[in-house]
């Protein structure tokens, strides 16, 4: 096996990506939380508890779908790893249990977190209910309105939500804030990122806690005949599902596709730089100011992407691509027309890039399977004004 | 034209039992900015810190942020701002405050370059952590620039003789473990942030983050070398006081540090 995917580097160096920059009063926060995890990740009655809690409450493990319709219609074998059916619709919750947990394991009472779409705020106040901590998201005020049942799920789940009016009011300024206060403190607060970026030790567990995708995915095709696929693709906000879905192929021969948001595609458009304590690929202008990113989709807006993925770009062993909006609503409708499938709009991101390249990149009767990271129920509103040509 | 180094400056100061006041000042808030900076050189500053926008300030509270995007707003770079430094002269030494990105995008031989041609001979990059130093530490000093660390509360000991035996120019003392920003009372994280630095050698200990007010100015100067005045003074400038509120202000806190 190649160390591909592996522990990272010293200091979380992922290549030359990742690394902690930090300010000082942070640095000792990220230690202790560097420490606490790589103990807890080796201690089997940890991994047991998680994998439990997955399992009796999270709806683990998720199925594979074989495609019918519409993988005859492109002329490929479709999968679809189903994190939609995971508890609160999404792949967030695998991270959320596991740094629930974690946060208890350290003695700290209290989690924050960022959300864009509301999918990572709902499964933080999901997993702090479910292990009696306290709560507190920081939502950007544009995505509070974007998304404004997802606030309210929050609430009822018995979190705070903190609308975010500073910088350009999304995902990028919730993440700021969130730092902010945890600064202040982070002597009984866990700050629950939800993606795999940030400062070491970050990327690195939420890869982890998201590795079980893969895991199950890689295990689950063989009990379709298939030893391994000839793709994996996989929607990239910061990375965190499709990091998940990749660590399970890693080693084999699969092209590895993670498909970003044409108005927030920080591998193909952005430059290396630093921005919440990581050294990636980002989105910023000629002075290194960072840049507002923009889609249909509240959860792929961050202008940069977790830094493991700017590593696997610059090796070559991952593919990034783009889906504009267009093309991701004309998705959203074919899969859910034809497989009863109605995806997030940031996973029809990958649906569209599959959909427009069968027969293309893609070769006829290849083997693919796509992360079919969360449900599309929050966006229906949304898609519906779109469709009616309301927005 | 210039401005006096740093590291000798300061050490000399110290030596002579003086304290030293660092106000911040935010580049390109307004057209004002420099008129600002000469300001609170003459109502008694040892040194300016100022500041360069960036887009995401992590460790700044709402004051700075929002100083920082109208200077944004306004067209601000970093090279705009060392050209307009670099045509004035200055009686004490200047000290850049930025974030990493802003240095690392122009690449760090060009900035510390072009900083050190405008008279900057120190600088306060914070979210650069100790870990993350090397690169950025060895271009600076050649160039002459003095690479400035914090000591936050939360340093242990190990970390904050490690960062006290790096620092130069002076050591920058974390009072409260927070943002910037003004508060109205300070806390015994102060005194014990100093006690812990006061355990190793380092070049001066200068302590800033929350200092608002004359009274908490002296609090700081009766344990530490130095004081630094970010917020309160920025929210001055944002309110439109101008050149000759922000030199009131600072005569304010060289009086009460003085006293
Ligand atoms: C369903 C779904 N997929 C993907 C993402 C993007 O995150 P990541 O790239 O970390 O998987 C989000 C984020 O909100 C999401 O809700």
């Amino acid at each position: 096996m190649s160390n591909i995917m592996g522990t990272p580097g010293l200091d979380g160096r992922f290549g030359s990506f990742g690394g902690r920059f930090v300010p000082e009063p942070l640095v000792p926060a990220c230690q202790e939380l560097e420490a606490a995890f790589a103990d807890a990740w080796s201690d089997e009655s940890f991994i047991a508890e998680y994998r439990r809690i997955l399992r009796e409450y999270g709806g683990r493990p998720t199925p594979l779908t074989k495609c019918g319709r519409l993988s005859e219609e492109l002329g490929i074998e479709l999968y679809l790893k189903r994190e939609d059916l995971a508890h609160t619709g999404s792949h967030k919750i695998n991270n959320v249990i596991g740094q629930a947990l974690l946060t208890k394991r350290m003695g700290k009472r209290r989690m924050i977190a960022e959300t864009g779409a509301g999918q990572h705020g709902v499964a933080s106040a999901t997993a702090a209910a479910l292990l009696g901590l306290e709560c507190v998201v920081f939502m950007g005020e544009v995505d509070t309105k974007r998304q404004e049942l997802n606030v309210f799920r929050m609430e009822l789940l018995g979190a705070e939500v903190r609308p975010v009016t500073s910088g350009s009011r999304t995902l990028k300024d919730a993440v700021n804030e969130a730092m902010r206060t945890w600064v202040s403190e982070v002597a009984d607060t866990h700050y629950c990122l939800g993606s795999v970026m940030g400062p070491h030790p970050f990327p690195w567990m939420v890869r982890e806690f998201q590795r079980i995708i893969g895991e199950e995915a890689s295990s689950q095709i063989h009990d379709f005949g298939i030893d391994e696929p000839d793709f994996v693709v996989a929607c990239v906000g910061g990375g965190s599902n499709a990091a998940g879905l990749f660590s399970g192929f890693v080693d084999s021969d699969a092209v590895l596709v993670g498909v970003e948001a044409a108005g927030g595609a920080a591998i193909s458009s952005g430059t290396p730089g630093v921005l919440h304590g990581m050294r990636s690929q980002l989105i910023q202008d000629d002075e290194g100011q960072i840049t507002e990113a923009h889609s249909i989709s509240a959860g792929l807006d961050y202008p940069g992407i977790g830094p493991e993925h700017a590593h696997l770009a610059e090796i070559g062993r991952a593919r990034y691509e783009q889906a504009g909006d267009d093309e991701v609503v004309d998705a959203l409708q074919r899969l859910a027309s034809r497989e009863g499938i109605i995806p997030a709009l940031e996973t029809a991101h990958a649906v569209a890039w599959v959909i427009r390249e069968a027969g293309g990149e893609i070769p006829l009767g290849s083997k693919v399977v796509l992360n079919l990271s969360g449900r599309g129920d929050k966006d229906v509103a949304q898609v519906r004004a779109i469709l009616r040509g309301d927005s | 034209m210039g401005a006096p180094n740093l590291s000798p400056t300061f050490e000399s100061l110290t030596s002579q039992n003086h304290t030293l006041l660092i106000p911040y000042v935010m580049a390109g808030v307004d057209d004002a900015w420099i008129d600002v900076v000469h300001a609170v050189i003459a109502a008694g500053a040892d040194a300016v810190e100022i500041g360069l926008p960036f887009s995401d300030p992590i460790i700044d509270g709402p004051t700075i942020q929002e100083a920082g995007v109208r200077s944004l707003e306004r067209g601000t770079t970093a090279q705009s701002v060392l050209a307009q430094l670099q045509r004035d002269e200055f009686a004490v030494p200047l000290v850049v405050m930025t974030y990493y990105n802003v240095i690392a995008h122009l690449g760090h031989e060009r900035f510390a370059g072009e900083a050190k041609q405008a008279g900057i001979t120190g600088a306060i990059v914070p979210d650069l952590s100790l870990e993350e130093l090397d690169g950025w530490e060895r271009v600076a000093e050649d160039a002459g620039i003095d690479p400035v660390l914090l000591v936050a509360p939360s340093s242990s000991p190990e970390r904050t003789k490690k960062i006290c035996a790096r620092s130069r120019g002076f050591l920058y003392g974390v009072a409260r473990m927070g943002v910037t920003g003004e508060r109205s009372s300070m806390t015994d994280e102060l005194e014990a942030v100093v006690a812990k630095i006061r355990a190793f050698p380092s070049p001066p200990v200068c302590v800033g983050i929350g200092v608002s007010t004359p009274e908490q100015a002296k609090r700081v100067a009766d344990i530490a070398d130095g004081v630094i005045v970010g917020s309160a003074l920025v929210r001055r400038v944002l309110d439109g006081e101008g050149p000759d509120g922000a030199g009131a202000f600072v005569s304010s806190l060289r009086n009460a540090i003085d006293a």
